[in-house]
């Protein structure tokens, strides 16, 4: 067996690869780097697989926890991860948008899968779903539920601040100003969908684009990102643990090497 | 040259300790002192035998021992914002407070403030000028945006020079001395020719040069370009260089040089060690910069007109997005890099705006891949490590990537 562990700024990913390749089990903790995150990831994994621990032949680990995790065999980046899972799961990627907890990249791979280039969110929070919690945490609903809030948005507002702090004190005013809730959750959206869309254009987009990271659960976001770039994006399953799969994947081509 | 034992990282330890202690010693012996941006014609300068001290080399050392938040916490106090380059920062409010643990400058009598490097200084060199109440001599390098340099900018350069001259001779009320230029001149040639040959030395394959040394000798051609102990210094070093290539010996004594990235912008100085054993760990040395090059400033001796050149052209800063990109492929080509890092310095606008556009380009004419990170020159809170740490392992699993793509295609 192989695994992979993701462990992120604000959620742990596992995920269990068989000798031939199959997901045994993908399991996800929203704790992350420096909690006990990661452990409940593993134990969670372990019960799952029906597994102890001495069945792993390799460990991979990754994200921003990946060089403070004691049982790995390697460590690898996120940017790696998410292209060989992602790659994995739908062979004619060529472009992957991972909007993770407090990082955001784009990643342009080859036609044979490898890493071309990528761009990383710089200098603050804006765009990544850190932004999100914020302005979910603002509008009193939970992340999961900003989505349906979203979709059901006629007008979006303009949040045209890039510092989460600002934007936060933007949409409070937007709602002191009796905008509906509705419209100011699709502001929220679409003000992250356009940062990412304007960094996945640097990097550029080659289709088939696909989503990974816990912002991929969030539909309305994922279509206000296939607006900005342009293209639809390929829904791929369970995105959250793509990077933990990855790493899996990693460990697999390990393992069969030694 | 000079006969000696001592290695050249021992004499430039020696001359950073000296640099600063000699121009307090020649303060207090009533000579006068100059502060001024850092490539700037120190040529008339040295003629006139002016103790020269350079506030971005100061702010550099101050970083690198971390002591910069009590300086830039004072600026922003005054009510600078905290978006204003972090050397002005630090330096502002250096001249106030007139002490750090790193090193003390003396206070300056006058300012000589060229604007090759950015148009910052101006305004910074401004405020000095008029908070110490002492005379600024501007020497004013227009921007280059035409691939060449125009000759009415030229013309207007070479002017200012010897209008810079008329004023030293005014404050100092002593004759300038043009024989003396000429020695100097030549010296500052010399100088530049063996910075230029032992940089140029990282080519070979292993690199002998732990780049980042590049950053720590720099200093030296900064401030003693002009005499012949760095002319000297720096034949030394590229001595040892060319044994240590002789050797076959690489960067490193334990471990060995995997990838070689060019490093583009200023160093993150609080976090020097940091980012450097970052790349040391993965194998990576930085082979060669951008930024350093900016004081291989050549030209002929007695040519005051083109030295005026120089010090407008050699500056890439003040050069255009072809010259950049040219000369960023060239060193890729020359250097056989396997990567680039770009630093995105928070203090240095004009180095970072068009960095996005480079690196696109660079990567469009020789598909050497490259990173890019956030940082800061000398504020400590404008950096992640954890953030660096990613990004730079990112690319070297690409380089790996683009080394294993080339071994399978050779096979």
């Amino acid at each position: 067996m192989f695994l992979g562990i993701d462990i992120g700024s604000s959620s742990s990913k596992v995920v269990i690869l068989s000798p031939q390749r199959e997901i045994v089990t993908a399991q996800v903790v929203n704790l992350g780097t420096g909690t006990r995150g990661a452990a409940q990831a593993l134990e969670l994994a372990y019960t799952a697989a029906k597994l102890q621990p001495e069945a792993i032949r390799r460990t991979v680990a990754t994200g921003y926890g990946r060089m403070t995790f004691s049982g790995a065999d390697k460590q690898i980046t996120e940017i790696s991860c998410h292209a060989k899972g992602a790659r994995f799961l739908a062979p004619g990627l060529r472009t992957i948008i991972d909007v993770g907890g407090q990082d955001t990249k784009a990643i342009r791979l080859s036609p044979t899968g490898l890493v071309d280039n990528f761009v990383m969110n710089d200098k603050c929070a804006a765009g990544t779903g850190r932004f999100l919690e914020v302005m979910s945490r603002v509008l009193g609903c939970t992340l999961e539920e900003l989505s349906g809030l979203a979709e059901a948005g006629t007008e979006p507002v303009s949040i045209s601040n890039l510092c989460t702090v600002f934007a936060e004190s933007e949409v409070i005013s937007h709602l002191a100003a009796g905008v509906p809730l509705e419209n100011v959750a699709a502001g929220a959206i679409r003000s992250v969908a356009l940062r990412v869309g304007g960094m996945a254009q640097r990097v550029g987009v080659e289709p088939e684009v696909g989503m990974t990271g816990g912002g991929a659960l969030n539909a309305a976001l994922v279509e206000a990102i296939g607006e900005a770039v342009g293209c639809p994006l390929r829904p791929l399953p369970q995105p959250q643990t793509i990077g933990a799969l990855g790493a899996a994947l990693f460990a697999w081509e390990m393992g069969r090497g030694a | 040259m000079e006969k000696t034992t001592r290695t050249s990282k021992e004499w430039v330890d020696q001359m950073l300790r000296e640099h600063y202690q000699d121009a307090r010693e020649a303060k207090k012996q009533g000579r006068l002192v100059c502060w001024s941006t850092s490539i700037a014609p120190q040529e008339l300068l040295t003629t006139m035998d002016i103790v020269t001290l350079y506030p971005e080399n100061h702010a550099a050392n101050i970083g690198a021992r971390r002591d910069t938040e009590t300086f830039i916490q004072h600026t922003e106090k005054q009510g600078y914002s905290s978006d204003l380059c972090s050397y002005a920062r630090v330096n502002l409010a250096y001249a106030e407070l007139q002490h750090s643990e790193a090193e003390n400058m003396p206070m300056p009598d006058f300012l000589l403030c060229t604007s090759n490097i950015c148009h910052t200084v101006i305004k910074w060199y401004e405020n000095l000028s008029k908070e110490l109440n002492i005379p600024l001599i501007l020497f004013d390098t227009p921007f280059n945006h035409t691939d060449e340099i125009q000759e009415h900018n030229a013309a207007y350069m070479e002017r200012q020079l010897y209008h810079i001259i008329d004023q030293l001779e005014e404050i100092t009320g002593r004759e300038f001395d043009y024989d003396k230029l000429q020695r100097v001149m030549a010296i500052s040639n010399e100088t530049c020719d063996w910075w230029n040959k032992a940089t140029q030395l990282a080519a070979a394959h292993p690199s002998p040069l732990n780049g980042f040394d590049i950053f720590n000798y720099m200093a030296i051609i900064v401030f003693a370009r002009g005499t012949q102990e760095a002319r000297d210094l720096f034949h030394l070093w590229h001595d040892e260089l060319q044994e240590k290539i002789a050797q076959g010996q690489g960067p490193w004594k334990d471990k060995e040089e995997e990838y070689r990235v060019l490093w583009d912008g200023i160093a993150c100085w609080p976090y020097l060690r940091f980012t450097y054993k970052t790349l040391k760990d993965l194998g990576i040395n930085m082979v060669t910069s951008t930024y350093p090059k900016s004081w291989t400033v050549s030209y002929e001796t007695g040519d005051v007109r083109g030295m005026a050149k120089a010090y407008s052209g050699n500056v890439y800063p003040n050069r255009n997005l072809n010259y950049d990109v040219e000369n960023m492929v060239n060193l890729a080509r020359k250097f056989d890099l396997d990567g680039i890092i770009f630093h995105s310095n928070r203090s240095c606008k004009l180095m970072d705006f068009r960095q996005y556009e480079v690196q696109r380009r660079v990567l469009e004419e020789c598909g050497v891949p490259s990173v890019l990170f956030d940082g800061d020159q000398t504020d400590p809170r404008l950096f992640s490590e954890a953030q660096y740490d990613t990004r730079i392992q990112a690319l070297a699993e690409m380089m790996a990537e683009n080394k294993a793509k080339k071994r399978r295609a050779a096979q």
